[in-house]
């Protein structure tokens, strides 16, 4: 990721002269990279050209040394303003004309350096603490009277993602969605990252969780196990849930059944329509998961490999849900801010087979963590392209497949 | 009818070392160079017919007598220059004096911008070639475009011995171009050999180009270059031009020649 960029400014015969191509050559022979921006050819002989350039480098010395090098070219660096701050009028309130982000990496300008927003995210405001020498993305809900936020669009700018160095289906990074695409390769590169996380987490390298945003339609489907593999495996790291998934898989444990519905013999059960109510209520009586399965009620399934693996799960509730099952945060703006907590550190994010989570998800994580979106319905990775996601890989194919084909490249045996 | 700015070599000698021609231990037979210059003068005025305008030397300034570097005229506008060297920015003041007295328009680049005039600002009616790097900045010239509405091609120049445009670069009344290739690089190569067409372009030998055959004053079908240059001599005749060698080696030894004792008024 080339975090060091400035952005130079060049004008004159600078096409024909062979000018603009020569900075342009030698911003490449020296390792770093370029983006024009503004180009102007002249319409006439007489009428000069200009072009904006922004050069990006891994070090802030290489950008130093190319500066260096472009000047006597006419390359004039742009005197950029610094960005402008209001205080919060109240707390939840932001300045009226705040800036907004994306979920891009991002900069301010803050007494004539460019500085890194932390903890990027779309759709909130940038925090700048009181000494000016740190900022962070902070969602409006959480600001508080007299914080400082960034005003404007001055002195703020995005960095556009670079194309990955690993030659797999994220390189693309475009949310193309289709059913007709083979899924064979995608998986395998899903699957290759997976195992090269696995590794590194173990390291407790950064950025190298797993995480996994799924709905209740993996254990319907019959995903149950091959995802309960994967966390036991130490694939995944995090799980993002609702109270369906953890019900479902806990009823699968007691009843066999995923609501109601024989998971073996594929067809209901009498009174099965009760089980998953019987299960959250046996939760509730011991009350909580993690005591279910300490206890030995629960002895299967994804929450289990979730307890005994130590992988963190926040089940947020909805308007429809039963019970619900103790630990589901049913204040959505606590559930969120639980869900935010765990970002930090994801490396791969998997949103499977549910609209509310994979979108809740998609909208926390930055651009920069390579996401796939897994959904029998084409309208889930559209969807969540639509609302800004557009670095997630659309697969459209059944959760239980996906998981299945997942967990067996990755070494399951069935 | 071509008028000239000249200076006569009163005060000329070798002071101090800016270029790689010069030497502190070369010597300059001042009398030598005086009868040299005159000899130039005469070209000019009986050959050529051309009106000299003289200015006075001053004492303490030898580079006076290279008037190329005064600045450019275009019309009744002066832009004077900026030299790059502290040695030769004494001299701007004598050439905006003469050029206010003479009732020029006078235009002064924005300080921190290096100029130096005809020296590295040459071309042909449609459009101007600049030289860059060694003394003149590439800032200067979308300056000057906009004032006089021409197109100005920057061209870098590679080689400190050809440190002015106008010692490896002369472009000629019929639209023909003597030039050394070496002095640029690649790409001002390419864009040159994409404004003038194969069959205009002299590739002057090196050995000419070091006697700098290009430091050449075109006038009309005229051209007064060094002697010594018979590759050059013979192009030219061939395409039409009475060539008129003057020994000029007295200034060599301060890395100039005809082109560089002249500037032309209109």
């Amino acid at each position: 990721m080339n975090h060091h960029q400035e952005s130079v400014y060049l004008r004159g015969h600078i096409i024909d002269s062979l000018v603009l191509a020569k900075v342009l050559d030698l911003i490449l022979m020296m390792g770093g990279t370029f983006d024009l921006e503004d180009v102007h050819i002249g319409k006439t002989r007489e009428e000069a050209s200009h072009a904006r350039i922004r050069i990006g480098t891994v070090s802030r010395t290489l950008l130093d040394d190319i500066l260096k090098a472009i000047q006597p070219h006419g390359a004039s660096i742009e005197r950029e303003a610094n960005c402008r701050i209001d205080r919060a009028p109240t707390d939840g309130v932001l300045p009226d004309d705040f800036y907004a982000t994306t979920h891009l990496p991002t900069q301010i300008r803050l007494n004539g350096r460019w500085l890194d927003i932390d903890r990027i995210e779309m759709d909130l405001a940038i925090l700048v603490d009181e000494q000016g020498s740190a900022a962070q993305a902070i969602p409006m809900g959480e600001v508080r009277r007299g914080n400082r936020i960034v005003v404007g669009r001055e002195g703020v700018r995005i960095i556009p993602l670079q194309r990955p160095q690993e030659r797999d289906v994220f390189g693309f990074m475009e949310s193309q969605v289709s059913a007709e695409r083979p899924h064979g390769h995608i998986i395998a590169d899903i699957a290759t990252r997976m195992r090269q996380l696995r590794e590194r987490h173990r390291q407790k390298q950064a950025d190298s969780q797993v995480l996994l945003a799924g709905g209740p339609a993996i254990i319907h489907a019959g995903g149950r196990e091959a995802l309960t593999w994967l966390i036991e495996q130490g694939f995944i790291h995090i799980l993002f849930c609702g109270n369906a998934l953890a019900a479902h898989d806990m009823e699968a444990d007691l009843f066999g059944t995923s609501l109601g519905y024989g998971l073996t013999a594929g067809r209901a059960v009498p009174h099965g329509h009760e089980h998953h109510l019987r299960t959250i209520n046996r939760i509730r009586s011991v009350g909580s998961i993690e005591a279910a399965v300490t206890s030995g009620m629960i002895r299967q399934g994804i929450m289990a490999a979730c307890i005994r693996q130590g992988v963190p799960v926040v089940m947020s509730g909805t308007i429809r849900d039963d019970g619900p099952l103790p630990g589901v945060i049913t204040d959505s703006v606590l559930a969120q801010r639980a869900m935010r907590a765990l970002i930090p550190g994801v490396g791969l994010a998997l949103l499977v087979a549910s609209t509310l989570h994979s979108v809740a998800t998609g909208n926390l994580l930055p651009a920069t963590v390579p996401t796939v979106c897994v959904d029998v319905n084409p309208s889930v990775p559209t969807k969540l392209a639509d609302r800004g996601s557009f670095q997630a890989v659309g697969l459209v194919m059944d959760a239980a497949s996906f998981l299945s084909e997942l967990a067996r490249v990755l070494g399951r045996t069935t | 009818m071509s008028r000239i700015l000249v200076c006569p070599p009163d005060f000329f000698g070798i002071e101090y070392e800016i270029n790689p021609w010069m030497r502190l231990t070369n010597h300059v037979d001042h009398g030598r160079a005086v009868r040299q210059w005159h000899e130039l003068i005469r070209v000019l005025e009986q050959d050529l017919g051309v009106i000299l305008e003289r200015m006075t030397p001053v004492p303490g300034l030898p580079d006076l007598v290279f008037t190329a570097n005064a600045g450019i005229v275009v019309g009744r506008t002066a832009v004077v220059s900026r030299f790059r060297y502290p040695e030769r920015q004494r001299e701007e003041v004598h050439f905006e004096n003469w050029f206010r007295r003479h009732g020029y328009e006078v235009m002064t680049v924005e300080a921190g911008i290096h100029f130096e005039g005809a020296g590295d600002l040459l071309g042909f009616p449609e459009y101007w070639f600049g030289g860059y790097r060694q003394r003149s900045d590439i800032g200067v010239f979308p300056i000057l475009s906009e004032r006089f509405h021409r197109e100005i091609i920057p061209l870098e120049l590679v080689d400190s011995r050809f440190y002015h445009l106008d010692t490896c670069f002369c472009p000629l009344s019929g639209g023909e171009l003597l030039y050394f290739p070496a002095a640029f690089d690649s790409y001002g190569r390419t864009a040159i050999a994409e404004r003038v067409p194969d069959k205009l372009r002299l590739t002057v030998p090196i050995d000419e180009a070091l006697k700098f055959a290009c430091n050449a004053v075109c006038v009309g079908k005229h051209v007064v270059l060094p002697a010594g240059c018979p590759a050059t001599q013979d192009w030219l005749r061939i395409r039409g031009y009475e060539t008129h060698p003057v020994q000029l080696d007295e200034f060599m030894r301060s890395g100039g020649s005809a082109k560089c004792l002249t500037l032309t008024l209109d």
